[in-house]
């Protein structure tokens, strides 16, 4: 048999090659918990690093009562966190409270420590406006739903920001998935042709529900698709940290010197379902995928890390997780005490007060009247 | 006053706006140096400058997210749909998302973007220009959309839609952009979004309608007064929400009425219209409310065009019907 001509216009193995070699797994600690790579460090004090466990712990506990509370009915809508701790906890650690969050519906905790109250975000689950309603001090869109929609926006609160010359970026997240959609792409290259600050993180845990990434696309990083809008790109072990919170804030600190945008791809899993609504992951993932992705633990890697520092003990993890157990427990009483949701008022959020158009005002009243009985 | 064509007020509404309000931002493609394709930001970058009169990628989604991201910031985005055929593209941006930000987030944000575009019949252009989409706009709750058929009217109300704190769908139709001048104040002035306009008073029947659909049903009227029917011309301006109360009280002193709009006739604004009429005023008609309307195909090519696009003869056939029921 004829050996294949060799391509002579394109090389692609060439271009593969280079890509390849651009867009390496960046990590600082490896699954011990070992720095690895200590120039990255970055330069974050013991009480930070304390700090940042917390959080992290906190938020694994928040996710397992979150998931028991659905299964009793006390809680509605729910995408389990566990395994995405590094990604969203250390990317938001690097963060400062005027920036503005755009996150996907899967990114409550990262709203969560950006100063959402804990009982807002169950009744967000819940179905109630009010767990929309961010306080006045909190720069952030409640979570989107259309897979891709906050990357356009993204770029809109960055190129405001910059407008207004403040020192502040607009970062928003999604999944692996989200870069197959026509948003990921005119959101990164919007934010770049107009230098906007922002950071667009793709936090990815491997499946779309049950699409593995590998059918998601060809590209053998989601990080190198910053090449084709023209900014830089890093792929991270989504499970390190200290590795998401050094890309991060580079990120950051480039976007608000004038430098715009970054894409930050995080490798990461979710333990859990897709969501609580009946989503069974053993129909698409095998167990030793399981298995492999929890051995690389976030919460374990950071833990031995900070032992090893002489900074962490069982006690002080036991301290978080008592505390966490008593802020849910408080939150839940205080979303159960909020009054139901109506339908008169949401007709009178449709529009601005003083505007609401006739078939609003007559609607309004038919369900007063249907309310009050 | 001075006489101008319907793009000359809709740039003098642009330019009334971004000298008012700082926070006035107009964008989209080819809107910059070019002035737009049809020349409605004509001007409007070398006198304001590229912060605040700019051209975006072509991308008709990133233009509606940067739209609503840029309203997070204290801004009032204007922005330019190049064609409302190609709306297509930015149907989540506008109903997904600007259309539901005050809902979704309890008020705590709100979008007070305006998008124009041009659309319309009869001026031959390729598919997906010309199309009538009005309808898929107004079953969106939470967005206003507004259709001007006079330089006036262009003007005062795109004002208005600048300053309303919600997104208002502005609709320009290319027939009428350069077709006629009106006697337009150069000064500054506001027509509230939700009013109709009776653009010819009459006793016998109402022909209620918006856009270039206007003019045909004012021809025929003419028509009909030759026949000794005085039928009254109702431009909505507003095709959502309706000004229900001037449709009604026509309705209620002429008795019958009929409804035109160039879009197709399935679904669409004219079957809202009658459907109002039905539940507030059927005990006042003599006769059933009929459509003068597109035939139920995609817009044509345009070689089809001049025979699918309704027009004053269809009109005047309709009202006779109704007239003689």
């Amino acid at each position: 048999m004829a050996k294949k001509a060799k391509n002579v216009v394109v090389d692609s193995e060439k271009q593969f090659d280079a890509i390849r070699k651009e867009f390496q797994t960046f990590q600082i600690l490896n699954e011990k918990g070992e720095v690895v790579n200590e120039d990255a460090m970055p330069s974050l004090s013991d009480e930070e690093l304390k700090e940042l466990m917390r959080r992290m712990v906190f938020t694994r506990v928040l996710d397992q009562r979150s998931i028991s509370l659905n299964r009793q009915g006390r809680l509605g809508f729910y995408a389990p966190t566990a395994g995405q701790e590094a990604s969203q906890i250390a990317s938001h650690f690097a963060l400062e409270k005027e920036d503005f969050i755009l996150p996907g519906y899967r990114d409550i905790p990262q709203l969560v420590w950006h100063g959402l109250p804990l009982y807002q975000a169950f009744l967000y689950s819940r179905g109630h406006f009010h767990g929309n309603q961010m306080p006045e001090d909190v720069n952030a869109f409640s979570p989107q739903i259309i897979i891709g929609a906050q990357y356009v926006q993204a770029a809109g609160v960055a190129l405001g920001l910059k407008k207004r010359g403040k020192k502040a970026v607009a970062v928003t997240y999604t999944g692996d998935g989200g870069t197959s959609q026509g948003d990921f792409y005119e959101g990164i290259n919007f934010a770049g042709a107009f230098k906007a600050p922002a950071i667009f993180i793709v936090q990815n845990n491997r499946f779309a529900i049950s699409t593995p990434v590998e059918v998601q696309t060809s590209a053998e990083t989601l990080a190198q698709k910053a090449v084709a809008a023209g900014i830089p790109g890093i792929q991270v072990d989504g499970m390190d940290p200290l590795a998401v919170y050094a890309a991060v804030k580079e990120a950051r600190e480039r976007a608000i010197n004038g430098e715009g945008p970054t894409l930050i791809e995080t490798l990461c899993y979710r333990y859990g379902p897709h969501t609580m609504a009946g989503d069974d992951p053993t129909r698409y993932r095998a167990k030793e995928l399981d298995d492999e992705w929890e051995a690389k633990d976030p919460l374990v890697r950071f833990r031995n890390f900070l032992q090893a520092k002489g900074l962490w003990s069982e006690e002080e993890e036991n301290e978080v997780i008592e505390k966490a157990k008593e802020d849910i427990k408080e939150a839940i009483k205080k979303a159960d005490e909020t009054p139901k949701q109506k339908v008169t008022d949401l007709i009178n959020i449709m529009f601005e007060e003083g505007s609401w158009p006739y078939n609003l005002k007559e609607q309004y009243e038919i369900y007063k009247e249907k309310e009050s009985k | 006053m001075a006489q101008m064509t319907m793009i000359q007020a809709i740039t003098d509404a642009l330019r009334t706006e971004l000298k008012n309000d700082e926070n006035v931002l107009v964008f989209g493609e080819d809107v910059g140096v070019n002035g737009g394709v049809f020349r409605a930001t004509e001007g409007l970058q070398k006198e304001f400058g590229p912060d605040r009169v700019f051209d975006t990628p072509l991308a008709e989604s990133g233009i509606g997210g940067l739209a609503i991201g840029l309203s997070t910031q204290g801004f009032r985005p204007v922005a330019e749909i190049q064609f409302f055929g190609f709306v297509y593209e930015v149907m989540d941006s506008i109903s997904g998302q600007m259309a539901r930000l005050r809902y979704r987030s309890g008020g705590r944000w709100h979008a007070p973007i305006t998008i124009r575009s041009p659309f319309g019949g009869g001026v031959h252009t390729p598919e997906l220009h010309g199309d009538s989409l009005e309808g898929l706009m107004a079953q969106q709750p939470g967005l206003k959309v507004v259709i001007p058929s006079t330089p006036y009217d262009a003007k005062g109300l795109l004002i208005s839609a600048i300053r309303d704190n919600d997104p208002v769908i502005f609709l320009e139709h290319m027939k009428l952009y350069r077709s006629f001048r009106d006697e337009v104040p150069e000064e500054e002035y506001t027509i509230p979004i939700g009013k109709a306009d009776i653009k010819r008073e009459g006793k016998d029947i109402s022909i209620i309608t918006y856009g270039a659909m206007v003019h045909e049903s004012l021809k025929a009227a003419d028509e009909l007064e030759k026949e000794g029917f005085s039928a009254e011309v109702i431009d909505l301006r507003t095709v959502s929400p309706l000004d229900i109360e001037t449709i009604i009280a026509s309705v209620e002193k002429t008795n019958r009425a009929i409804v035109v709009q160039e879009a197709q006739k399935q679904a669409g604004i004219a079957a809202n219209v009658v459907a109002e009429i039905n539940e507030r005023a059927i005990l006042s008609l003599e006769a059933p409310v009929f459509r003068v309307a597109a035939p139920d195909t995609v817009y044509p090519f345009s070689q089809a065009e001049d025979v699918w696009l309704p027009n004053y003869k269809d009109i005047v056939e309709t009202a006779k019907k109704a007239l003689n029921f």
